[in-house]
């Protein structure tokens, strides 16, 4: 450092002569775009920007100048410092993209180790399939009744026009809850329910009812004891076996597809008159000439059986305290648990029942 | 019922068309196929008569025959190799035993092609001969088998045929059969008249009832008879057919159609008895009159009563049971099966022939208490034409004369009545209001004449009276279906009805659902199971011996019994679930159940069997309810092995007890109920591990760690854990509003806070206690759990995180102060002490 200038003579100081602070200035700029990192641009801040730096140093010779000159110096020296500074400023900025970039480089995983480890579950088929029926009757405007699977011997088979001696009765194998004295049966189908909304509602009536029913069937690759149904009922002024041709006919489009189509046979169920056999389009083949006869799933018939249906027998209206001068109704039923058999071409109906996961898993939350 | 088509189109004269076609045209008249029978037969089939049989045993020990066989026009001049080989024949191998030399049989030639084995017959070397052909069984000719040629050859009656006749047409097999369903109310369709009629309506051809060609008789005669129960008997008819002989055989026409139609040619007049049955649709029986000892009489049985039936066996009878007897005691079950002590023999030559009316409920009750279907009991318990009792006892007798060289003794003796049949008036638009059909008040009432109804019109009014022989036609849309029947249910349009506006999914189904799609979220996989248990389901799960879900509702007739009755808890099923997939290899299993339960409510009335007249009052329909079981759905679930799986992340972690009371809690929030956890003991629980979920006071259901016996008992490793919840409780309490959201953007304070307290104070009642501790509280939640150094012996230190917050305004240090202050003196209530 030079002695202070008390004379107030010009005198001239080296550190702040232009061309010293210019190359001041170029040493530490190159300085700067020499840093390849971050801790070496920190050395460069402290060596051509800290406080023993070159150009902290000129400042400090400002002092030993006459005061006419000071400005000027003042002046040069911080246009130095503000170039250093910007230097160190835009390298940082460009050092801190690198080593972001770097450090993300190496954080790199792979993608492709398994995620699974929180379990994934699954809902039932027969679940999932109760409920899309119900949504697509839901939908036409219709509700979701149920009832007991243990139910009164009167509701399962009286008030369905089936008494104590119709030979239909032997149709349904039926189990008997103790004592046989007391009346009471696991429900043969899904048709008490009818009986129940009937008792205890009035007309216009439009329900589906999904549900658990029972026969005394052994278990095996194609019957088990407990199985499932959805029933419709609709009771209201005019109604037709048309109607239930067009009811069925919708339903069955909303699962199949808009080419299905449905076909009456004639057929026998006491709750019903006149009754009729309801037969699906073999979803497979679609009864086309080429493949019908080669067809496994509807054994060439070109028709699969779906359900039974027909008109409500005036005398379970009666039982159910309708007037059958003033209502009319239709009421439909088929299995659902063939349903998921044969569209997911499962072999053993036992497949459903035993609770293995690997039946329930590929099903997801929904069909 | 099977159909022969040339016996229905000798009854019917049917358009040529395909049998596939008139099959088709049935099956859309109620009468649906099951299957076409017969007429695949091609080739040289032929009556052989055997003349040698020589068995020769095989190196694996087996002995097979080398037979020669007569087959007439058809044999070879001589059989090199063959046993008396010098005579025309056919040298063939037959590994069945059931013939001797002297036999007919049926031979299928080289050539033959048999549709039950799929293939042509050929000549070929087995057994180091030529076999030229195949000595048949019934079977390998589709033919119905019974127990006398299940497993053999089918011989053929000495005299019937000639070698080198046809055995296709001896045997019919040329003919083609039709399998028909009939349904239980189409009773007339049970015989040849009933389907030959409804064929003439399907084809819209003319129609000869062919009981109108039978001669009766007239006047009394026939066999005396006494009918006691004429509710049981309306309608008995005797007659009387003297000197048949009995060496006669069944001709061959009427044995095919017998066989064809699926019964066995016995003897003749066996052979002529069901072959009325099936022409006519009348059952009938022939005693031999001299083994019959005084009157016939019609009673029902005394308590204690036997009869050896015709089948050999002894039968005890009750006094619902409606008999036949003579001075001798019983002599038939009615409408069932007859007596062995009054059977025709191969000396009989009287004959009483019996026609009637049977109470069809009687002998539908009778067949099942004496577990003994009948043909004949069939066609009562459907309903036989009760105006054909003397028709079909003439037909037979016509056929024992005719047939057998009898001789009809004059008159007969019919005792009581057809009921007469009420008139049905509906009105005419009726048909096709309800079928939606366009069906004309013309075309119905030809339809229901066609069937044989009385028809009546008065303006807008069809009184339509039903013929004897349909019991299916009583009320107005009885006759829908027969006018939808002409008219076709394959013409009924498609019209989507327009309900008005329904009101969607219930609460319950909803909540259900969402119950579901939760456990699901949970990495829960859904089973369903049977809900058939036992006493060793609910020993596997420890129940003691007074634990009221071993009260189960019981079956009569349960599939197992094992499984005698309905499950009480969900658990028997996801339990045994868990323990198969972990049989079969899945070390992590997580199932779950939603179902019902089934608990007896004790003292419970009996379901009331109410009339059908009317509909019952609600008091009535309130008992119905209240015999039943209670039914509610629960859920349950069980957690096996990994909750989180170990992989390259880490370690996994296992299912414990705290899983399973979150698998709970979240259905608790799900359905926006409060579940208060408690401590405590049920079996199959861990005695120390098991929680209690408290819904508004009452218990609702609980989870926790299996007890280590149950989870061997199961095969499941230890630690496995478990719960079952009252789905129907929580629904029932879920509000129909959620709760408000309620959040305040005013900055918080937090404040960690631990406790020392007793080693039994839970965590739960401290962390209630600092909720409540001052307003500002605004959420407590547990982070650490301590014992050991520095915590005292007996104590646990319990360290919370607390968010302090004020909705209107930032704390200030004194209330926060405030607040601290507060906590830790509700801590100090349960004796907490701040550490």
């Amino acid at each position: 450092m030079s002695a202070p200038n008390k004379d107030f003579d010009p005198v001239e100081v080296t550190p702040l002569r232009a061309d010293e602070l210019e190359r001041v200035r170029d040493e530490a700029v190159a300085a700067v775009a020499a840093a390849s990192t971050l801790a070496e641009l920190k050395q460069v801040r402290i060596e051509h920007a800290g406080d023993r730096s070159p150009i902290a140093l000129a400042n400090r010779e400002i002092g030993a100048l006459p005061p006419q000159a000071r400005k000027d110096a003042g002046q040069r020296i911080g246009q130095a410092r503000g170039a250093i500074n910007q230097a160190l400023a835009a390298r940082t900025a460009e050092l801190e993209q690198l080593e972001e970039q770097r450090r993300l480089v190496e954080e790199t995983v792979d993608v492709t180790l398994p995620t699974d480890r929180d379990p994934v579950g699954a809902r039932h088929p027969i679940t999932t399939i109760q409920e899309t029926v119900a949504d697509i009757f839901v939908a036409m405007g219709w509700e979701v009744a149920e009832g007991p699977e243990v139910e009164a011997e009167w509701l399962n088979f009286d008030a369905l026009n089936l008494g104590p001696d119709h030979p239909a009765r032997t149709m349904q194998d039926t189990f008997w809850v103790t004592p046989a004295s007391a009346a009471r049966v696991l429900r043969t189908h899904t048709s008490p329910v009818q009986a129940r909304t009937m008792l205890t509602r009035e007309p216009p009536i439009y329900v589906v009812v999904p549900g658990r029913v029972y026969r005394t069937d052994e278990a095996d690759a194609t019957h088990m004891p407990v199985f499932h149904q959805v029933e419709g009922l609709a009771i209201d002024k005019g109604l037709s076996m048309a109607h239930l041709k067009g009811t069925l006919d919708h339903f069955a489009r909303a699962v199949y597809g808009t080419e299905m189509t449905t076909r009456f046979r004639p057929s026998y169920f006491p709750f019903t008159e006149p009754s009729a056999e309801v037969d699906l389009l073999c979803y497979v083949c679609h009864n086309d000439p080429a493949e019908v006869a080669s067809c496994g799933t509807c054994r060439g018939e070109g028709w699969v059986e779906w359900g039974g249906c027909g008109v409500v027998n005036p005398r379970v209206l009666v039982a159910c305290g309708v007037d059958p001068e003033v209502y009319s109704g239709f009421a439909f039923g088929m299995g659902l648990d063939r349903t998921i058999t044969s569209r997911y071409d499962i072999a053993d109906l036992r497949d459903l029942w035993d609770g293995d996961i690997r039946f329930t898993e590929p099903f997801g939350v929904g069909l | 019922m099977r159909v022969p088509l040339e016996w229905l189109r000798s009854l019917v004269s049917l358009p040529d068309v395909s049998t596939e076609e008139i099959a088709e045209r049935l099956t859309m008249f109620d009468l649906k196929l099951e299957e076409i029978v017969g007429g695949g037969i091609t080739g040289p089939l032929t009556v052989g008569r055997v003349l040698e049989v020589r068995p020769e045993e095989q190196k694996n020990g087996k002995v097979i025959n080398w037979c020669r066989v007569d087959v007439g026009a058809l044999n070879e001049p001589s059989v090199p190799d063959a046993p008396g080989d010098d005579v025309p024949s056919r040298g063939i191998i037959c590994g069945a035993h059931n013939f001797k030399p002297g036999d007919l049989v049926v031979v299928s030639l080289p050539g033959t092609f048999l549709p039950e084995l799929g293939f042509e017959i050929g000549s070929r070397k087995t057994y180091g001969h030529v076999s030229d052909g195949m000595i048949c069984s019934t079977k390998e000719l589709g033919l119905p088998d019974d127990a006398t040629t299940a497993d053999g050859i089918l011989v053929l009656e000495p005299g019937s045929a000639q070698p080198g006749d046809s055995a296709t047409s001896l045997l019919g097999l040329d003919d083609q059969t039709l399998d028909l369903e009939v349904n239980p109310d189409r009773a007339y369709a049970l015989s040849l008249r009933g389907v030959a009629r409804d064929a003439a309506l399907a084809f819209g051809v003319p129609f000869q009832d062919p009981a109108d060609a039978v001669a009766v008789p007239t006047g009394s005669g026939g066999y005396p008879v006494r009918v006691e129960d004429p509710l049981g008997c309306p309608v008995f008819t005797t007659l009387v057919v003297t000197g048949v002989d009995p060496t006669r055989t069944t001709p061959s026409w009427m044995a095919r159609r017998i066989t064809q139609a699926g019964m066995r040619s016995i003897s003749l007049s066996v052979d002529i008895s069901n072959y009325v049955m099936l022409e006519l649709g009348q059952p009938n029986h022939c005693y031999d009159r001299d083994k019959v000892a005084g009157d016939l009489v019609v009673r029902r049985a005394e308590a204690g009563e036997s009869l050896t039936t015709l089948d050999d066996v002894k039968r005890t009878l009750t006094p619902e049971d409606l008999v036949i007897v003579d001075d001798n005691g019983i002599i038939g079950l009615a409408g069932v099966m007859g007596g062995a002590s009054t059977e025709l023999d191969d000396s009989s030559r009287n004959v009483v022939v019996e026609a009637a009316f049977w109470d069809p409920a009687t002998i539908f009750r009778g067949e099942r208490r004496h577990k003994l279907p009948s043909e004949a009991a069939k066609r009562y318990e459907r309903g036989v034409d009760p105006e054909l009792t003397l028709r079909g006892a003439a037909r037979v007798a016509q056929l024992l004369v005719e047939l057998g060289g009898g001789t009809l003794e004059p008159g007969h003796t019919t005792i009581g009545q057809a009921p007469a049949r009420a008139a049905v008036t509906f009105p005419v638009d009726l048909p096709a209001r309800i079928s939606g059909l366009a069906i004309s008040p013309e075309d119905a009432q030809l339809t229901f004449e066609r069937n044989g109804c009385a028809v009546s019109r008065e303006g807008d009014t069809f009184s339509v009276t039903p013929p004897s022989w349909r019991f299916d036609l009583n009320d107005p849309y009885d006759f829908v279906e027969e006018a939808l029947r002409s008219a076709g249910y394959e013409n009924v349009p498609s019209v989507l009805p327009t309900p008005t506006g329904g009101r969607g999914l219930s609460r319950s189904q909803v909540l259900r659902r969402r119950v579901g799609h939760v456990l699901a979220g949970t990495g829960l996989v859904e089973v369903t199971t049977l809900p058939f248990v036992g006493p060793a389901d609910f020993d596997r799960l420890g129940l003691a011996d007074e634990d009221p879900r071993r009260t189960q509702v019981l079956l009569e007739n349960p599939l197992s019994s094992e499984e005698p009755g309905l499950t009480t808890t969900l658990l028997t099923g996801v339990l045994k679930a868990a323990s198969l997939n972990v049989g079969r290899g899945h070390e992590d299993v997580a199932v779950d159940e939603i179902g019902r339960v089934f608990l007896p409510r004790p003292g419970a009335p009996d379901a009331p069997l109410y009339g059908v007249d009317r509909r019952p009052t609600p008091e009535e329909l309130a008992v119905l309810d209240a015999s039943l079981p209670e039914q509610p759905f629960h859920v349950a679930f069980a957690l096996v092995g990994q909750r989180v799986r170990r992989g390259w992340s880490g370690p996994g972690r296992a299912a414990d007890w705290a899983d399973a009371i979150d698998v709970v809690r979240r259905l608790g929030e799900a359905l926006h109920v409060e579940l208060v956890v408690e401590q405590a003991q049920r079996a199959p629980f861990h005695p120390g591990r098991c929680a209690a979920f408290r819904l508004d006071g009452s218990v609702v259901g609980y989870a926790g760690e299996l007890h280590p016996s149950v989870a061997s008992a199961y095969g499941l490793p230890e630690r496995a854990v478990a719960g079952e919840v009252d789905l129907d409780a929580l629904i029932a309490a879920s509000p129909e509003i959620g709760p408000r959201p309620e959040f305040s953007a005013l900055p918080v304070a937090k404040e960690d806070l631990a406790f020392l307290v007793d080693a039994d104070v839970t965590a739960e009642s401290l962390r209630s206690a600092l909720v409540s501790a001052h307003p500002l509280v605004e959420s407590v939640r547990l982070f650490d759990v301590y014992t050991g150094d520095p915590v005292p012996e007996g104590q646990k230190s319990l360290a919370f995180a607390l968010r302090l917050r004020a909705p209107d305004h930032t704390l200030t240090d004194t209330e926060i102060t405030e607040a601290r202050a507060a906590l830790v003196s509700a801590a100090e209530q349960l004796g907490g002490v701040l550490r």
